[in-house]
């Protein structure tokens, strides 16, 4: 069943034309990758997913309901998370109050469990749980920015550069509990440009290109495609 | 005995001072900005605290709920009409905007109140003071009431960011407004109660400041406020703690000033204070470098 169907989708950063009529869809259970150079349109992509850009012209689709036009503050609360680029974890508070910020439009009763469930994911969260965010190196921070995002619970969890400016084996770690989260059934649109890492835990993937799709198809494939090689991963 | 009065004095205006700045700073904080025209709201506060005392003839507690209640509102409708529609505009334009406002308060102050002083009846009449040390210290009850009233707004107000989801939400808006809002916050609403927090706090300093200096004019509002900004600077804007602590060095330094140097430089004083410590400190004394880790 598709989850998320986005259908030709435009929009603009004032008159620069960003996202070019992108169409893609996520099914429940599965793994789906956009990848693509700087530039490309993947964040704005997901930023307009997530209400915080309003395209133009286009549809989202979650669970079957439109969800443009609805406030950013309000997505969250149809299931739908996203991790944003950069992480932006609340600096200034501590990692247990981030993880309090990501349950907010949840129940008061079950926050407690949930951080608990997040602590056992990130056992490196529950050792600095009163430390502010800030003072966390960047692949714990990255790890507080997931914790966070899976705090809502949500059906959907869109990751965005999850592997930026991390070092190698930080990059390993985040793409092991990417694959973990997969095999619980969490749904995840991950937005990467290390196509390597990408092509290997998702199922599916979609090319973008200066805000077009120029391809698309079974992960796997795409990971041993010539054109994606050449471009991409410096085959 | 004479420097312990002036200090306890000092602490007392410095606490009017943090009680206004804290809504400079909390403004600035989430929403970025200077409300310049957050002094006007003092003014506005004693006004209807006045009215309500010396024409409605009621008790000054009453009195001084409705200014908070009025105040309030006054600070949310402002927000609602002139900041909301330029949330995405420069700031200079917001800037300009809250200058507007300013003077727009004190005309509408003119027109209903007109321009002759009133004068104030404390809210704390016919309160006998304390004595001690046989005498010798006399402090009144509004400069006790005053330093309680910091005390306990203080107290409140860090419980309330600290420990409250709203409070904390508040604290994340200021940070990352659109990080807050894929958490599920509504930037909006967050940025409307920060207003309606300041402004009532303006009305309680408002209602304390006339109290202590009974004359009330359409203008009362203007040089505290330029002051408790002042206080805002110094103690780092967007800090809770250091408002408090740059209104309570700032109303010392005032008064220390007024009783050792002179009255009539007392507020160059105060400002040349502020020039050197921003000059070395140019975060203030307890704001923040935010470092971010890339």
């Amino acid at each position: 069943m598709s989850m998320l169907k986005v259908e030709d989708l435009h929009v603009y950063y004032g008159s620069i034309h960003a996202i070019k009529g992108v169409s893609f869809e996520v099914n429940e259970g599965e793994v789906v990758t956009l990848i693509g150079a700087n530039g490309a349109g993947k964040s704005t992509t997901l930023n307009t997913v997530s209400g915080l850009l309003k395209p133009r012209t286009g549809k989202v689709e979650f669970m079957g309901k439109e969800i443009v036009g609805v406030p950013a503050h309000k997505i969250i609360s149809h299931g739908l998370a996203l991790c944003p680029e950069g992480r932006r974890v609340f600096l200034q508070m501590t990692v247990q109050e981030n993880l309090e910020m990501g349950g907010f439009t949840r129940p008061a009763g079950e926050i407690g469990a949930s951080i608990e469930d997040v602590y056992q994911r990130f056992p490196r969260l529950k050792e600095r749980y009163k430390q502010m965010a800030g003072t966390l190196s960047g692949g714990e921070q990255q790890m507080l920015a997931m914790g966070r995002a899976l705090m809502s619970k949500p059906k959907l969890l869109m990751l965005d550069e999850p592997s930026m400016g991390l070092a190698p084996i930080l990059v390993e770690q985040i793409f092991a509990i990417v694959k973990e989260l997969r095999e619980t059934g969490t749904t995840i649109l991950l937005v990467e440009q290390n196509a390597q890492m990408a092509l290997s835990v998702a199922d599916r993937a979609y090319v973008l290109e200066t805000g077009t799709i120029s391809m698309s198809g079974d992960a796997k494939e795409l990971l041993t495609d010539e054109r994606v090689q050449k471009a991409y991963l410096g085959g | 005995m004479n420097l312990l009065l002036n200090t306890i004095n000092g602490i007392s205006l410095g606490s009017i001072y943090a009680i206004i700045a804290l809504g400079y700073t909390m403004v600035y904080g989430i929403a970025k900005m200077l409300n310049f025209a957050h002094g006007d709201v003092i003014m506005v506060g004693a006004y209807i605290c006045f009215c309500a005392m010396s024409y409605l003839s009621l008790p000054p507690v009453v009195g001084v709920v409705m200014a908070m209640v009025v105040c309030t509102i006054l600070g949310m409708v402002i927000e609602r009409l002139a900041y909301k529609p330029l949330r995405s505009a420069p700031s200079l334009a917001v800037l300009i905007t809250a200058i507007g406002v300013s003077y727009f308060l004190q005309n509408a102050a003119l027109l209903i109140w007109k321009s002759d002083p009133k004068v104030f009846p404390s809210v704390l009449a016919g309160i006998p003071g304390l004595e001690f040390f046989g005498g010798e210290l006399r402090l009144t009850a509004v400069t006790i009431v005053t330093i309680l009233a910091n005390i306990v707004i203080m107290l409140a107000l860090t419980t309330f960011t600290g420990k409250t989801k709203t409070g904390k939400a508040m604290r994340a808006v200021s940070e990352d407004k659109g990080a807050a809002q894929l958490m599920g916050i509504d930037v909006n609403r967050t940025i409307s109660l920060t207003f309606a927090i300041g402004s009532g706090l303006a009305a309680i300093a408002g209602v304390l400041l006339c109290s202590a200096y009974p004359t009330l004019m359409p203008t009362t509002g203007s040089m505290p406020g330029i002051k408790a900004f002042t206080a805002a600077v110094l103690g780092g804007i967007g800090s809770i703690p250091g408002a408090m602590l740059g209104g309570i060095l700032l109303g010392v330094i005032e008064i220390f000033a007024r009783a050792y140097i002179s009255t009539q430089l007392s507020d160059a004083i105060v400002f040349a204070v502020l020039i050197v410590v921003l000059l070395i400190r140019p975060t203030g004394l307890l704001g923040k470098k935010i470092t971010e880790k890339v």
